[in-house]
Order: C-alpha cells, then structure tokens, then sequence
C-alpha cells in the first residue's frame, strides 16, 4: 500500500527512489509492444529474446570499438536485428502455430549457446562491461520512446497493412485469397518486431554496466510472452498495461516478492482459462464482470431503445 | 572413440524417456505440455527429499516419486488443460497455460529453504545437490579397455525396457487401441464409446510418470539435482528430440533421443564443451525448416 501512497502524495519521491523500476517497466513495455506486432498478425513467435540480444551486443561493441555516437550505435543495433529478422524469417514464417514458436525458441537459443558464448568479442560467457552505461541518464530515453512507439503501432494497426495483419490473423486461408499478400505482411510483422525488440534491448544496455548472455534465454522469452498474454493482444495497449502490471507486482507485494513467479504462473493461468483475451481486451477493462451486471445491462438495453 | 559412442548411448536414452512422455502428450492431445521438464525436476527433487530428508531407501522412494509426478500429471490436465478443452480454446492457450504450471513448479523449489513454506520438500534454494555416494550400489566394469559404470548400465537398461514395454501397451492392449483411436480422430473415439477425457487423463498420466522417472535417472547419473535441471538440460533438448522424431511419434522420439545423444557427443568429441551447447538447437532450426515431418518422414508419423 505504501507504494501507491508515495505515487500520489509524493511523486517526485517516488520517482526518484523507484527509477530503476521505472525504466525496467518501460523497457519491458516495449518488448511487450514488440511481441504484440507478431501476435496481431497471428503468430506466436518467441524470437525476440534473441533479436533483443542482437540489439543490446551491437550497441555495446560498436561503443566499445567505434568512436560513433550512442544513439548511432542503438539505432544500428536495432536495423541489425531487423535485418537477421529477414533472414531467420524467410525460412521460418512458413511455419504455423506450434511449431513457429518451438523454431523461434530454438533459434534464440542457437543464437545464446552457439554463437554469442563461441564467438570472442562478445565476451563470451563472461558478458561484457558496458562503457556508456549510465542508470539515470538512461531512463529518458526511455519514457521518450514509449509513448513514441506505442503511438506509432497503434496507428500502424489502423492502416491497410494493419487491417492486412488481423485478416491474417482471424483467417489466414481468406485473408490470402482475398488478395493478401500474406507471407509478405507476416515477414513485415516479424521485421517491425525485431527491430523493436533490438531497440528496447539497446535501450537496456543504457542502464546496466553489463550485458550477460544468460540474460538473453528462454527465461526472457517466456516474461515478454507472459506480459502480452495476461495484458491481451486485442490492442497495443493491453501489451502495455500487462509488462507495467507484472514488473510492478513484486514491489508492489514485498511479501511475495521471493515467490513472483508463482504469482506470475498463478495469474498466466488464471487469464488463459477466465480472460482469454487478457485485462485488455474486448469488454474494457474489466477483470470481473459479475454475472448480476451483465443480466442487468441486458434489461436496460431495450428499455434505452424505446 | 567407443566410450564416447557409449556415453552417447547412455545420455540419448535419459533423453528418450524424456522426450517419449513429451511426445505421447502431443500425439493425443494435440498440445505441447510444457510443464514436462518441471515434472521432470521433480522427480529428482521428490526422490532426494525422500531419501535425504526423510531417510527413505532409494527404491521405494524412486516409486513413490514416479507416482507423485504421475498424480502431477492429472494436476496438469484438470487445472492447465481440460478447461481450456471445454472453451475450444485454441492449441496455443494450453502451451501457455502449462508454462504457467512450470513457473510456479520451478518457483517453489527454488525459493525452499529450511524454515520455509515447502521445507519439507527441498531445503537447498537454487543450489545443485547430488545423492550421497552409497545410495544406489555403483559397480564398475571393465571390458576390453571401456569403463562402464553399474548405475548407467542400470539406466539404459530400465530405460529400453521401459519404452518396450510402453510401445506393447500400445499396440497391442485395449488401453492402448483406444488411445491411438483418440490420438487419430478425437470426435470418432467418442463415437466409439471410449472415454476421451478419461484417455486423456491416464495420457498426462503415464506421460508424467515417464518424466518424473528420467529426471530420477538423470539426478542420479548426472549427479545434478536442482530447479533448474528441467528447464536448462532437457526441455528445449527434449523438443529437439520430438522434432527431430516426428512431433507425435513415439518411435521417433526414441531415435531422435539417441541420435540427440550421438549428435552432442560428436559435437564435444570434435568442437569442445561451448558448441556442443548448440549443437541441439542448430539442428531443431534446421529440421522445423528443412523437414517439418521429422527425419523419419511421415511413416512414422501416424505409428503412435
């Protein structure tokens, strides 16, 4: 409780003794924002652990070696994960349900295992120290780009290629014969996804002094898919709503802090069987509508048509 | 040369086992369960909390364990699976839902010490423990220059018998008829009269039970029992095995564990420890690519 009592009387307390916090919920909700694209389109993909890897290493190795400027370096970090996103992709997206998520958690972890822990200037399992690191400076960047991105993607769900995403998604077989080029707009949804996910993993690098190769697994993919499952995929919001509600609950429980993954399974499980459709889904808000309120607004809906 | 080839052996059939209850799950329910590698876990946690903690013999507490995770099994199926088969929930809801079972299974060890909630199941938090010596008799044979040891000669053993024994039940019992009979055409078997959901039920079962035992067997060869092992040793090498099986077919999965086993062995002998890591997910990628059906092909496919 004390928590939400600082939020309001004190915010500026709040946000100075909470600023970690702060980023790792905003850098989480642009992951959820990333997975979200690929969900839109009606694909579980559980790359982007991987793609945000690619992100997070380019960044800090072209900081460690190259005299470019950091947002420089971020930006390429990111066209680099879209960019291994088209290759990964061409051969994967033909691949449906299932079976796209298992080549996906395979490919991040061929990346993790085989490449990243094999190859010398990523530090191997060591990890490596990041130069530019700066914790509070790092947070602006992030609270910039959130609203940034999450209004961009809303408003790329309203035009044709997002219109394309959810025909896709609602029947794959209709949407193609009704002129849908569709492994053209599934790839471009892996792309933007990529390229996100490289972005919020550059942005990470901001504010830890180290990126750890164990950081990148199946552990991550799994919180970024639980973050769009229980949030909802029905808009960019839901996303959104589920990484600031699920990163914040440990500190918002103390208590339960050592056991969050339990509550975290306890509520993956909960949404999937209740609320299909997340905290954010069709219905609003709601988490419960008790039974008494939908018999309720059935009565008065004639009574309002008179 | 050999003894690797023997190592591969021995390591492919804990991988077999492993992947057979994964992919026995597939087969009928259509559904990737996978909470498979947190039971998978347990079966090591149980059976050394029984002999550790409670002072047990080895044996019945390795029985009692399999039960346990067969009981897990049906814990699985009522609370992660069969409601979402009452709302025609999609395939994808299930996996997801027993990801959620896995992280509070996972969860609990890792947070069990002494003094806490789950004390009297696990004591060592995150940290790795092993049988003490003398648990299970080890003896050590020789035979023309390769060293073998009593308690891995012991697992392939159980394990081959084990999986013989599953494919009998199968192919040739009531039991089984009707399990491949829901496995091939669900609304046909209820037709049938077979009780699917009941089919179902003794699927998470035996599928659970078959986990549960690799898990024993890995603790207990490996010599590594943590609330990791699941997670980090067999779940995504037990998917490669099933996709490089044939995802569904059990004869598949018990190939694929060998050739798995072979595969990283291989690796290790010529690339070291960093790449044999790897190695299993570099060929997943590939087969889902290259060959979706598995590398035994469709024959195998339908042979449940």
């Amino acid at each position: 409780m004390d928590f939400f009592i600082e939020l309001f009387t004190n915010p500026v307390g709040f946000y100075n003794q909470h600023e970690l916090l702060i980023a790792q919920i905003g850098i989480n909700a642009i992951l959820a924002i990333a997975i979200f694209v690929t969900f839109y389109s009606g694909q579980l993909t559980l790359a982007n652990a991987g793609f945000m890897a690619i992100g997070a290493y380019t960044t800090v190795i072209m900081s460690l070696y190259l005299p470019t400027p950091l947002p420089v370096n971020m930006l390429v970090g990111a066209l680099l994960a879209g960019l291994v996103s088209v290759i990964v992709g061409l051969p994967v997206l033909r691949l449906r349900g299932v079976f796209l998520a298992i080549a996906t958690i395979g490919f991040v972890e061929a990346l993790r295992l085989g490449v990243i822990l094999n190859v010398p200037i990523t530090g191997e399992g060591q990890g490596l120290h990041n130069p530019t690191a700066d914790p509070l400076g790092g947070i602006v960047p992030i609270l910039i780009s959130l609203p940034i991105l999450a209004y961009l993607v809303w408003r790329l769900t309203k035009t044709r290629l997002g219109q394309a995403w959810s025909a896709i998604r609602e029947d794959e077989l209709a949407a193609s014969s009704n002129g849908i080029n569709v492994p053209l707009y599934k790839m471009i949804a892996f792309i933007v996804s990529a390229v996100l996910a490289g972005y919020a993993g550059a942005l990470e690098t901001h504010i830890n002094f180290f990126v750890d190769p164990t950081e990148y697994g199946i552990t991550r993919t799994i919180q970024i898919l639980t973050f769009a499952v229980v949030g909802g995929t029905t808009n960019v919001f839901g996303p959104i709503v589920g990484a600031v509600f699920l990163t914040a609950l440990p500190e918002i429980v103390r208590q339960f802090a050592a056991y969050r993954d339990v509550v975290n399974g306890v509520i993956l499980i909960l949404v999937i069987i209740f609320r299909p459709q997340g905290i954010v889904g069709r219905g609003g808000l709601a988490i419960i509508r008790p039974r008494w309120w939908i018999r309720w607004r059935a009565r008065e809906r004639p009574a309002a048509a008179h | 040369m050999t003894q690797q080839v023997l190592n591969a052996i021995f390591i492919g059939s804990i991988y077999a086992l492993f992947a057979v209850g994964y992919t026995l799950v597939f087969g009928v329910l259509d559904v990737l369960n996978l909470a498979h590698s947190a039971v998978f876990m347990l079966g090591a946690v149980i059976t050394y909390s029984l002999v550790v903690l409670h002072g047990l013999p080895f044996l019945p507490a390795a029985i009692i364990a399999v039960l346990v995770c067969g009981l897990l099994g049906l814990l699985i199926e009522f609370v992660a699976l069969r409601p979402l088969r009452r709302r025609n929930a999609p395939p994808i809801s299930a996996l997801i839902s027993t990801i959620g079972l896995a992280l509070i299974f996972v969860a609990i060890v890792e947070q069990a010490t002494p003094g806490t909630l789950f004390s009297w199941l696990w004591q060592d938090g995150a940290n790795s423990v092993r049988f003490p010596s003398g648990t299970v008799p080890n003896p050590t044979y020789h035979l023309g220059g390769l060293t073998i040891e009593g308690t891995k000669l012991g697992i392939l053993i159980i394990s081959v018998v084990l999986m013989l024994v599953l494919g009998y039940v199968i192919r040739f019992t009531q039991v089984g008829r009707a399990l491949r009979a829901v496995a091939e055409n669900r609304r046909a078997a209820t037709l049938l009269g077979i009780n699917v959901d009941r089919i179902f039920a003794s699927t998470l079962f035996l599928s659970s039970a078959l986990g549960g035992l690799a898990g024993i067997l890995f603790g207990l060869a490996i010599s590594d029992i943590s609330p990791y092992i699941g997670r980090d040793q067999v779940e995504l090498k037990g998917l490669a095995v099933i996709v490089l099986g044939g995802m569904g077919s059990i004869p598949g999965a018990v190939l694929g564990g060998y050739l798995l086993g072979l595969i990283e062995v291989l690796a290790f002998v010529r690339f070291g420890s960093n790449v044999e890591a790897g190695v299993a997910f570099a060929a997943l990628f590939l087969v889902l690519v290259l060959r979706p059906q598995g590398l035994f092909g469709a024959r195998l496919r339908e042979r449940l």
